[in-house]
């Protein structure tokens, strides 16, 4: 078997749809901005990359026409550079990955971009013609429920009350606004052009925000929920890129690994709760990695809603002080088909920065499933 | 002179009011105030009032983006933005140095030519420029906008001995087809006459209120509806333009005007009102005025203030033996029974009708001036000279004589006349040397008041009349209350649709009520549904698709020319037409499902086929739909005709006209432009999703459902809209026909119109006039 490492990552700003700073930017050439990036600052060789694979969850309008084959004239790679999208909604991304070690365990290739990219501004949640089955939705409304809903009975069913919510909002925002004053996000930035100039900062970050500020928001799903705009994640544009090789590959071309991928795994759960779906396939990783959740040094888990979060990490049974360092969803955005690529380089990243053993990538999917990626430190 | 480039001077309430109007005319505007003290930037007080503008809903901005039109800045870095101004507008305190410094100061960096006017409400023009050289008052004007800019037609004009004519006609011919304003040109005489007869007015009642021992109420319905006065009446409009304001205005006039002056008696503001003034009770934008509105738990109660004790009360409607008197009597019985109420009312009526009378020619060449200006600027139905002619001008000046006031010259000079009359069809006033002269419409002006006055309808029923404007071009127009459509309309559709088609061009639907139609008759449904005759009703939403197919479908083109509200069926007969000039002031929406129903006489099937139609729209079948049901499921109404071409009520094609006596001129010139090669439009088909969007719909509402943002019966009532708009059971491969969209209408009607919630929703909104949320 061959070792599997990250060995770049790279990511756009993040900011709000629509009102934000990369609205009026299409979604094919912010991922094709952030894959030129990541060539470049990695410096691997482009000739040897054998496919690109992109994560999207809505692939349409400037996000479709198989975004990742135009992602690749787009960001100059040669031709012989394949290119595939991929759609696990929220882990599309994270996807890529699993597929590139995947292909790389094979044989099938030595080197892979696996990146990730949404627009939420220009093409809507749900697409621009949602035809969802009605007779399913009539006999199991839970599989089509919207993602604010699952959150509610997530908070229901683990009692994550409102305040709890609101504390982990709350610091999730303070450790977003620190890492990025202390300059701690700008190293996985690629400034992107827009037509407002060139934009190199996050737009999401309400570094302002306090608990008695988040307690006078109203819910934003159920009448009498205890789930607001402000413990979910925005809608957000982004994308992200990771670099996946061989360890000999990396070696041999003198490529610097961040992380191991030590093991991945996915999993279904009941769609009504999917914000549960980190737990299963989590602990699938964990085992197929021969290691325990107390073993982890880095989690880097996605915010979509705190309520999620919060019941992730108690039934995880994972230390929430190694959760999210630099701040999650909540407070950098949440732009669908990206975030996969960017909690798992980030984690690799973190992995290297703060010179633990084993990393934990794990987010939670509409339509209820979970995926998971460990890392271990090269 | 071409007006392309403007400035207003000054960001308060009016100035920016004026440059948001300016801007919704398309022209780009300059707005420019003081540098703001201790503000983070030197332009904050003009940045600030458009931000305030924005937010205010309904707002000065016709539409958000018009903003964008207006540059702010301020007086100290940016006064060279007015270099290339064509008209400039001081809109700043009213302070004569102030203005005057100012102009001084416009008048180093201006344009040759440009006009610079005041917005000033009581400064005479020769005070203002009297040290100002003559090239500069020979390009001065006073150009005097009422509050708020964008909605009050009147605009008082007044031209100096040196005011150049060109250069004010082209600002009046600007302000008259640019902006929409109802020009009136005045004498520079204190107050022109809007305030001079307008305030007068208002402190007459309040003054006379408090002597006579009447309550607020009690006035404001003496003075409101009988005499055509909005009813807000006084109190209720002082409360909305502020009890501060008067005051100033007050003390202005005290110190302009003679002292022979009839004013004089009212100069003095009560003690009552000063102390609600000093308190911060200045109306609705302060703590409370005369009126208020205080929040009970969830409900709003009007309240009243007491003017003898000065505490607030519930607000009572009166119940007075004058208003008996009126509904069935007129004016005139209104003012001549001896009760306190009806001597109240004579006190404030014939006091202000003596004192419009006594100030013709002072303050305007003529009547219609007078009239015009008040109907324009205050809302009333009538002018002075107008109520006069109903009550007659030689009982007013018996009642005056008798009551030992002195009767003005004018009224002596009338004597048996009227002050109105039609002669060989034309409508001629009496001029001040006591001789006839033909009431003139400015070039382009033509209302339908004119036609009906000078010819017979070519139909007419008790509902709707069909009209000759000339060139071949009818005109239909409504009647009805509130102009609702009922089987009355529907018969004078079909009729000017056969006598269109026999040997005429073209049809204009059009009328001069405040509301071009507020939609169907709901009483009649209700009335209908009580006895459940559905097979009627079903019959008659059948009658009315298969009439309105026929006026979209008819050999000749057909424009709409809609003013103030068309909702649902009157909206619905718009989007039948071959295209629309609306004025800007135009509210169209498709409000049904606000009385728990949809659109059932094609609304549903037009709307589609403009979506389909609409560029940018995305591919697939489900956006148009998307788009539509956002629009008719949440009952949205365009807040102005702009708003209203971007919910597709209006197409690309459609003009819009600022100035409402303009909009039948242009409707018929635009019926006549069509009319030349016409081909009527060809059957449309559309393919729509079937039973998966509505799903997709169904999961949307179901979702503000659980979010508290729709009740059951919204669920039921947009469950069965989203079944129309998504064509039924249809396949996403079929193809639906016209007739197949309008079957899908009908039988989603009926399923509404029979279940018992929308009768709820019916029968409350006949009696309250408010949607009930059940």
């Amino acid at each position: 078997m061959k070792n599997v490492v990250i060995a770049g990552y790279v990511r756009s700003p993040f900011d709000f749809a629509r009102r934000g700073a990369l609205a009026r930017v299409r979604p094919d050439d912010l991922a094709a901005a952030v894959v030129r990036a990541l060539i470049e600052r990695t410096g691997v060789e482009p000739q040897d990359i054998e496919d690109l694979i992109v994560g999207c969850a809505f692939p349409e309008g400037e996000q479709g026409f198989n975004v990742a084959r135009i992602v690749g004239f787009l960001a100059d790679l040669p031709l012989s550079v394949a290119g595939t999208t991929v759609n696990r909604f929220c882990g599309s991304s994270m996807q890529a990955v699993h597929m590139a070690a995947g292909a790389i365990q094979l044989g099938a290739g030595e080197a892979f971009v696996c990146a990730g990219v949404e627009s939420m501004s220009r093409v809507p949640m749900g697409g621009y013609n949602p035809l969802p089955n009605p007779d399913l939705y009539r006999d199991f409304p839970a599989v089509y429920m919207g993602m604010g809903e699952t959150a509610e009975n997530v908070a229901e069913k683990y009692q994550i009350g409102r305040a709890e919510q609101e504390a982990f909002a709350v610091e999730s925002q303070r450790k977003a606004a620190s890492a990025r004053s202390d300059g701690r996000l700008a190293g996985e930035i690629a400034p992107v052009g827009t037509p407002g100039g060139e934009l190199a900062e996050d737009g999401c970050l309400r570094p302002e925000t306090t608990a008695e500020g988040l307690a006078e928001l109203k819910p934003a799903f159920l009448e009498n929920g205890s789930v607001t705009a402000g413990t979910a994640s925005p809608l957000t544009d982004g994308a992200a890129a990771v670099l996946v090789v061989t360890e000999e590959y990396a070696e041999r071309t003198g490529l610097t690994p961040l992380a191991r991928i030590r093991s991945v795994a996915v999993s279904g759960c009941a769609p009504e709760i999917m914000g549960m779906g980190p737990v299963h396939a989590s602990r699938k990783a964990l085992e197929r990695a021969g290691i325990a959740a107390g073993d982890l040094d880095v989690v880097e888990l996605n915010e979509a809603f705190a309520s999620q979060a919060l019941a992730s990490i108690r039934e995880l049974g994972l230390d929430p002080a190694k959760v999210n360092l630099d701040g999650g969803a909540i407070a950098l955005g949440h732009p669908l088909g990206a975030t996969g690529a960017r909690i798992t380089g980030k984690a690799a990243q973190l992995l290297a920065r703060e010179g633990g053993r084993y990393a934990l990538s794990s987010q939670c999917i509409g339509g209820g499933q979970g995926i998971a990626t460990v890392l271990e430190a090269v | 002179m071409k007006i392309e480039k403007v400035a207003v001077i000054g960001a308060g309430v009016m100035g920016s009011g004026i440059a948001a109007h300016v801007a919704n005319a398309g022209v780009p505007v300059v707005l420019l105030d003081i540098v703001a003290k201790d503000a983070p930037s030197r332009s904050a007080i003009a940045e600030g009032a458009v931000a305030r503008m924005l937010k205010e809903d309904p707002g000065p901005f016709m539409h958000r983006r018009n903003a964008r039109r207006v540059t702010t800045g301020n007086l100290e870095d940016d006064l060279a933005l007015v270099a290339d101004c064509d008209w400039i507008i001081e809109a700043v305190i009213e302070r004569v140095d102030v203005k005057r410094d100012l102009y001084a100061k416009l008048d180093a960096v201006r344009k040759p030519g440009s006009v610079v006017s005041s917005n000033t409400s009581t400064i005479p023009l020769g005070d203002l420029v009297e040290p100002l050289p003559e090239t500069f008052r020979r390009d001065f004007m006073i150009t005097h906008f009422f509050n708020p800019p964008r909605f009050m037609r009147l605009l008082e004009v007044v031209d100096g001995p040196d005011t150049r004519r060109d250069a004010s006609d082209a600002v009046r011919a600007f302000c008259d087809r640019a902006l929409g304003k109802g020009v009136v040109e005045c004498k520079d005489t204190p107050g022109f006459i809007g305030n001079r007869i307008g305030v007068y007015w208002l402190q007459c009642a309040v003054s006379e209120a408090f002597r006579m021992g009447m309550s607020v109420e009690e006035a404001d319905a003496l003075i409101g509806r009988p005499a055509g006065i909005p009813k807000t009446g006084v109190f209720g409009l002082v409360d909305l333009v502020g009890l501060d304001l008067m005051p100033h205005v007050l003390a202005s006039m005290k110190a302009s005007l003679p002292d022979g002056d009839a004013f004089r008696e009212y100069f003095d503001t009560p003690a009552l009102v000063e102390k609600m003034i000093a308190d911060g009770y200045t109306g609705r934008k302060g703590k409370g005025g005369f009126y208020r509105l205080r929040r009970d738990g969830g409900t709003r109660v009007k309240e009243a203030l007491d003017l003898a004790s000065g505490e607030y009360r519930e607000a009572r409607k009166p119940s007075l033996p004058a208003l008996d008197a009126a509904k069935k009597g007129g004016l005139r019985a209104l003012l001549d029974g001896d009760g306190r109420d009806a001597r109240y009312a004579w006190t404030v009526i014939g006091k202000t009708l003596a004192y419009a009378a006594s100030l013709v020619p002072e303050i305007a060449d003529d009547v219609v001036a007078v009239d015009d200006a008040m109907k324009l600027g205050y809302g009333w139905k009538k002018g002075p000279f107008e109520l006069i002619d109903e009550l007659g001008a030689a009982w007013l000046a018996a009642r005056l004589a008798a009551d030992g006031h002195a009767v003005p010259a004018l009224l002596a000079t009338a004597g048996e006349r009227s002050f109105y009359r039609v002669e060989a069809g034309r409508l001629e006033h009496l001029d001040t040397a006591g001789e006839y002269r033909a009431v003139t419409r400015p070039d382009g002006v033509l209302l339908l008041a004119d036609v009906k006055r000078a010819s017979k309808p070519v139909a007419r029923n008790g509902s709707a009349s069909l009209w000759d404007l000339g060139d071949g071009v009818l005109c239909l127009e409504f009647h009805t209350k509130m102009n609702a459509i009922d089987p009355g309309v529907m018969e004078m559709v079909r009729t000017a649709i056969e006598r269109v088609a026999d040997g005429q061009r073209a049809l204009v639907v059009y009328n001069e009520g405040s509301n071009f139609s507020v939609g169907a008759n709901l009483g009649l449904a209700l009335f209908a549904a009580n006895t459940a005759a559905w097979a009627q009703i079903e019959g008659i939403v059948r009658q009315g698709q298969e009439t309105y197919a026929a006026l979209k479908h008819a050999p000749f083109p057909v424009v709409g020319a809609p003013s103030g509200m068309a909702l649902g069926g009157g909206c619905e007969v718009l989007l039948h037409c071959d295209a629309l000039v609306a004025h800007a002031e135009t509210y169209m929406g498709l409000v049904e499902v606000g009385v728990g129903l949809l659109p059932g006489w094609g609304g549903c099937k037009e709307m589609l086929l403009r979506a389909a139609a609409a560029p940018g729209m995305p591919g697939g079948p489900m956006p148009p739909v998307s788009k539509v049901f956002e629009t008719v499921s949440m009952a949205s109404v365009a807040k102005s005709a702009d708003q209203a071409r971007e919910m597709l009520f209006l197409r690309a094609g459609d003009e819009i006209v600022m100035n409402r006596d303009r909009v039948l001129a242009a409707a018929k010139a635009r019926a006549l432009a069509l009319a030349d090669g016409y081909a009527p439009p060809e059957p449309a088909t559309l393919r729509l999703p079937g039973p998966s969007g509505a799903a997709a719909l169904d999961m949307a509402v179901d979702g503000f459902a659980k979010a508290g943002k729709a009740t059951p019966h919204d669920r039921v009532v947009a469950g069965a809209l989203g079944r129309v708009l998504t064509g039924g059971d249809t396949d996403v491969l079929d193809e639906l026909d016209e007739d197949a969209l309008l079957e899908l209408e009908r039988s989603g009607f009926m399923t509404l119109v029979k279940h018992p919630d929308t009768l709820a929703r019916v029968e409350h909104m006949l009696e309250t006039g408010r949607p009930l949320r059940n």
